[in-house]
């Protein structure tokens, strides 16, 4: 076989192979639950209405996209320069550190919200600062730098919270001090359990997708994305677009952490991202890496997995599946990329 | 400083090093494989903790050990096979594709876990594979206790390392995976199918990947724990770089790395280890993997088309 | 046809209808051509005529829609590159399919043993060594391919061929990288070759080589065969008419008073990269209103030259002057500020970015100068920008926001033309402008650079094609291992000496 690419493909095309790819996840979806002795149709109906069967249900499925927005976007600008940041998750968790030291009372009140903000965007750049300059420099890959960085951020934070982090208060418990009332963010609307991070999260989204579509160095990035030696050729200074693009996806990863801390959590512990940082790879690519498009992937992302815990309490399948159906998603939906711009031929 | 040479000289600590290193030594020889075939395998992670966790509830469920080794080899070449398929006749992105492999085995593992065994608290353990001396040679001071009193999978480990480095390098068969890292279209040429060699490439070594991690339940633990692979595939992506995808500097690395890992096990148990976090002993094997990557990187002779989808018609 | 008479046991190869169509186009329109034993068969035509499609097919690489193959009597089954190997078929690329960090002996047993045996390396090197004997194909067994010259190269690629027992030998525009001198030992191979019973098919454009080594001629075009003739009874006009079809006129060059020097260089010297050679204490002057051209066998520091030009790389020691000043922290985006245009050698990976549209490809150089203000895009200047070169470069695309992957080879060249000639440079470096081009398009991009020059800019051109370096230049430059000889103005120097330095004798003879 051979892939042949599709001079000007349709809109149905473009269109039909996501649906296509979505479709074929359901199906995934509901051969689990026939393998879990579970009956499908009730268990995905109960995956939908655990995400968006209430208002208790919507705003947790709103408040876990937050996050992953963030992290979504970190990965999204990432990938389009090519620059395989993998490393979401340290850099979340190093924003959030920042804002905890910084929102437990070393600033105060009124400057704390944007100082903890600015700081935990700088921490996260800082982060993934590293390893792109191992890549522009050594050529150190950054995959598994960033991944690495993972573990070690872990590591680091297990250590601070039973150190020098560590709550006073907290009965043993490995988590660290509450940040002061001025540092928390409020809620969206009064009344909803929905706070700030999910608006900043999605300001974060427009300004990322001006930024590509409308600044030079959107077209910078775009350009080393697609081709360094062209970009290069034609005088970009791509050494420099790569670490401008690392601190910014740093940056909204590190914003992920502070978000989690001010909004929802209120100080640091290690359960603050369940793998936020890995699951914005998926909601980047379910997205086409299209900022906009990051929203919706996220929301769904989130709506999975808050729906799959809902199903899983009711229907006894593993709400493993939840991580399984992004799994497949995400395979499906890269051919279905694929095959909406090539067509397979024989010979 | 005694401390730490008394530690040195002690047999006990290269065996363990001999040990800690059996099952990277396996995935690092799975991840050569493919990449020597112009293949990154991402997927290298999950397909251990699918090793681990199908070789060890094969045998939990009554199989013989070795029949969980090829349960586990048979579910990492079926995931390798996904990969395989997807990133090479259709060239998807190697790297999207090995996380969400990865994710996909990982998940798969977790799933099948749960399904299986939904109300216990802590995870049953099985009979594991018991240490083999080898006659006369484990009488050898210090390197006989470190290499021949191992499990049959330690050995196993290091003739598979062997035979791999045999078959890339003196067999026709590995002449033609070389270059199909190197120049596909050369292969092509020659009358070969760049996709086949490829796809076997990446079978069988996902398969090997597989195999180290079962080593990890059938060998090590003889249980099996959600995080138990814990970074280890990404750590054997590093070490094949830093054997300049080289079988034998490749599994020296990954002896090496060992050694460093089972140092620091014993380190926290020394007055040293008083002073510092236990954190800081458990970030050097990450640590140290980075650096391996920095010291190699410029060095390496990376094959030419790693990475680089082939299609046929395309030039 | 061969008549029936005519000997058909001699007829080794017979395409018969061949047809391969790629979506509109009729890449190979029912082709049938024959090839008897011993015989040489130059296979005629201008880019895009449908050569490499028909040999594609041939090998197995493409599916034809129609037509048949037989090669000794026998059909071969489409589609499967192994048959035609099998059958006896050999096929030298134009682009090597050899792999740089392998040996020439792994080269060349590569794909011929059993995979799953132990091999016969012993036996193989004993054969290497025959073959290179009897063929006159020197070069060392063991020695890593990314480190040989292009002329061993292809001595490899023939022993591939030949070490796999083929009996029909089709090379693919065999002396595109060869020096003269290097040509005429690759025809004596051939002749020892057809002397042995072999048979070959020599794909090529150029007519005087046609003429030399070749029986007979069948001439492409737009995938038609439009002559089949004895080359012994006709003369390069007849084929070059057949090959064009109709007259294209080549843009003529009138002499022209040069201008002063715009771009000069001494004792320059660049690092080698690799098994690339840098620049060894180069000299060179550009003036305005002049062409230089700059000949010589790929791989000898053209890409050093062209990459010091165009801002990618820095000079070492020398001096490096535009417009009599000394060039400061030298880059790309340096040499775009100082006017120079560049067409890169390789424009679809160099020159510009598949994916983008022509707009964005058109601004890729001057976004941040010409279309921007405070860091944000200008996109309706931009559009206006590439809608504007669109029309007066005649690139022929779907408009201004396709994507420049779908355009031909020729409009591509056109919009890159646009983007580096619009602002009016005062230098120009054309690095193998024309390679890939059909007739139509190469009159036009040698057009553009003779008006380039006449209004007044200094233009270097490199090219391997020895006739284009002749045709174009005022003054030639040949480049050999890195250094460079002294300019030879037009008229002043044959093909065979330019030949002589290209091989890297001239210095020899000087010292």
């Amino acid at each position: 076989m051979r892939l042949e690419p599709i001079a000007n493909p349709g809109w149905r095309r473009r269109l039909g192979m996501p649906l296509l790819a979505l479709l074929a996840t359901v199906l995934v979806a509901s051969g689990l639950a026939l393998i879990a002795g579970a009956e499908p149709f009730a268990t995905l109906g109960l995956i939908v209405k655990g995400a968006v069967g209430s208002k208790f249900a919507l705003l947790e499925t709103l408040n876990r996209a937050t996050p992953l927005i963030f992290t979504g976007l970190s990965v999204a600008v990432a990938f389009r320069a090519k620059l395989w940041n993998i490393g979401a998750e340290a850099q979340l968790y190093a924003g959030a550190i920042v804002a905890v030291v910084l929102g437990t009372g070393a600033v105060g009140a009124p400057l704390v919200l944007p100082v903890t903000a600015m700081a935990a965007m700088l921490a996260g750049a800082v982060v993934l600062l590293g390893p792109v300059l191992l890549k522009t420099r050594a050529g150190v890959d950054e995959v598994v730098t960033t991944l690495l960085l993972n573990f070690i951020m872990l590591l680091l934070v297990s250590y601070l919270l039973e150190g020098p982090m560590k709550d006073p208060a907290g009965m043993g418990w490995p988590k660290s001090a509450a940040l002061i009332r001025e540092a928390r963010l409020p809620r969206l609307i009064e009344g909803l359990r929905l706070h700030w991070g999910f608006g900043v999260a999605l300001i974060a989204a427009a300004v990322i997708w001006l930024i590509q579509t409308r600044s030079t160095l959107g077209f910078e990035m775009r350009a080393v994305g697609q081709s360094v030696v062209a970009a290069r050729f034609a005088g970009m200074p791509v050494n420099a677009v790569l670490v401008k693009t690392a601190l910014i996806s740093g940056g909204l990863a590190g914003l992920g952490g502070w978000s989690e801390v001010a909004g929802l959590k209120g100080h640091l512990s290690l359960d603050l991202s369940p793998g936020f940082g890995y699951t914005g790879i998926i909601v980047a690519m379910l997205a086409l890496l299209h900022p906009l498009g990051v929203v919706v992937a996220a929301l769904f992302v989130a709506g999975i997995f808050v729906g799959s815990d809902s199903m899983s309490r009711a229907a006894g399948v593993p709400t493993y599946i939840a991580d399984m159906l992004l799994a497949v998603a995400l395979l499906f939906m890269v051919l279905a990329i694929l095959l909406s711009k090539f067509r397979v031929v024989r010979g | 400083m005694s401390a730490l040479f008394e530690i040195l000289v002690s047999a006990s600590f290269w065996a363990a090093a001999v040990r800690i290193a059996s099952p990277l030594i396996f995935a690092c020889m799975g991840e050569l494989i493919c990449e020597r075939a112009g293949v990154l395998n991402l997927g290298i992670e999950g397909i251990m903790v699918i090793g681990a966790f199908t070789g060890w509830m094969a045998v939990y469920q009554g199989m013989p050990l070795w029949g969980g080794v090829g349960v586990a080899m048979a579910a990492g070449m079926l995931f390798g096979l996904l990969h395989g398929v997807l990133v090479v006749p259709f060239g998807l992105s190697q790297h999207v594709v090995g996380l969400g492999v990865t994710l996909l085995a990982t998940s798969t593992s977790s799933f099948a876990y749960r399904l299986m065994l939904p109300q216990v608290t802590s995870p049953p353990k099985i009979e594991p594979f018991q240490m083999v001396e080898i006659p006369v040679l484990s009488d050898i001071p210090l390197l006989g206790a470190a290499l021949f009193s191992q499990t049959a999978l330690t050995y196993a480990a290091f003739a598979v390392a062997g035979l791999v480095g045999w078959v890339l390098f003196r067999t026709p068969l590995g002449l033609a995976v070389r270059a199909a890292g190197e120049n596909p279209a050369a292969v092509e040429a020659q009358g070969l199918s760049v996709t086949g060699l490829r796809l076997g490439a990446v079978v069988v070594g996902s398969g090997l990947m597989a195999v180290g991690g079962a080593f990890l339940t059938l060998s090590a633990f003889s249980s099996f724990f959600f995080e138990m692979v814990n970074g280890r595939g990404w750590i054997c992506v590093a070490l094949v770089v830093f054997g300049g995808w080289r079988p034998g500097k490749a599994v020296l690395g990954a002896v090496l790395f060992a050694a460093f890992d089972a140092l620091q096990i014993r380190l926290q148990q020394t007055p040293i280890g008083g002073h510092l976090p236990y954190q800081v002993f458990l970030m050097a094997p990450y640590v140290l993997s980075i650096l391996a990557l920095v010291l190699m990187s410029r060095r390496a002779e990376v094959p030419a088309a790693l990475m680089v989808p082939y299609n046929k018609g395309e030039r | 046809m061969i008549s029936a008479q005519g000997g058909v046991q001699d007829v080794v190869l017979r395409l018969d209808g061949v047809t391969k169509r790629f979506g509109p186009l009729l890449a190979n329109d029912a082709i049938s051509l024959s090839l008897r034993r011993g015989e040489v068969v130059a296979l005629l035509g201008e880019n895009g005529a449908g050569k490499t499609t028909l040999m594609n097919i041939l090998f197995g690489h493409y599916l034809a829609d129609a037509g048949q193959i037989e090669v000794f009597g026998v059909v071969l089954p489409a589609g499967n590159p192994r048959v035609a190997l099998a059958a006896g078929v050999g096929m030298v690329h134009q682009h090597f399919t050899l792999a740089d960090n392998l040996s020439v002996i792994d080269n060349i047993r590569l794909g011929t043993e059993r995979l799953f045996s132990l091999g016969k390396a012993g036996l193989a090197r004993g054969r290497v060594a025959a073959l290179a004997r009897d063929f006159g194909l020197m070069v060392d067994p063991d020695a890593r391919v990314g480190a040989l010259s292009v002329g061993e190269r292809q001595r490899v690629e023939i022993l591939k061929a030949l070490y796999r027992d083929a009996r029909i030998l089709i090379l693919d525009e065999p002396t595109a990288v060869l020096t003269p001198q290097e040509t005429d030992a690759l025809f004596a191979t051939l002749r020892r070759a057809t002397g042995l019973g072999l048979s070959i098919i020599f794909i090529s454009h150029k007519l005087h080589e046609v003429m030399a080594i070749a029986d007979r001629a069948v001439v492409l075009r737009q995938g038609r065969v439009v002559g089949d003739v004895v080359v012994a009874g006709t003369d390069g006009a007849a084929l070059a008419a057949l090959m064009v079809g109709g007259a294209v006129v080549m843009p003529e060059v009138l002499a022209r008073e040069a201008g002063p020097v715009v771009l000069r260089l001494r004792d320059v010297v660049t690092r080698d990269a690799g098994a690339a050679p840098g620049l060894k204490s180069v000299g060179l002057d550009l003036r305005a209103g002049q062409i230089v051209g700059l000949a010589g066998v790929s791989g000898n520091g053209q890409a050093a030259l062209a990459d010091l030009i165009s801002g990618l790389r820095r000079p070492y020691s020398g001096t490096f002057q535009v417009a009599g000043q000394a060039v400061p922290r030298w880059s790309p985006q340096a040499a775009i500020g100082a006017g120079i245009a560049r067409i890169p050698e390789d424009r679809h990976k160099t020159g510009t970015i598949a994916d983008f549209s022509l707009t964005e490809n058109a601004v890729l150089e001057r976004y941040k100068a010409a279309f921007s203000r405070r860091g944000w895009m200008d996109w309706a200047a931009a559009v206006r920008f590439a809608t504007g070169i669109i029309a007066k470069y005649d690139v022929r695309c779907p408009g201004p926001s396709a994507r420049i992957r779908l355009l031909s080879g020729g409009n591509m060249q056109k919009l890159i033309l646009g983007r580096v000639l619009e602002p009016g440079p005062a230098i120009i470096l054309a690095n193998q402008p024309v390679r890939g081009l059909d007739v139509g398009a190469i009159a036009y991009v040698h057009a553009q650079l003779i008006a380039a020059r006449d209004a007044g800019a200094a233009v270097l051109l490199i090219s391997e094609d020895l006739d284009e370096i002749i045709r174009l230049s005022d003054v030639v430059h040949v480049i050999s291992e890195g250094r460079l000889s002294p300019g030879f103005a037009r008229g002043a120097m044959s093909a065979a000496e330019l030949g002589l330095w290209m091989a890297g004798g001239g210095y020899a003879d000087a010292a």
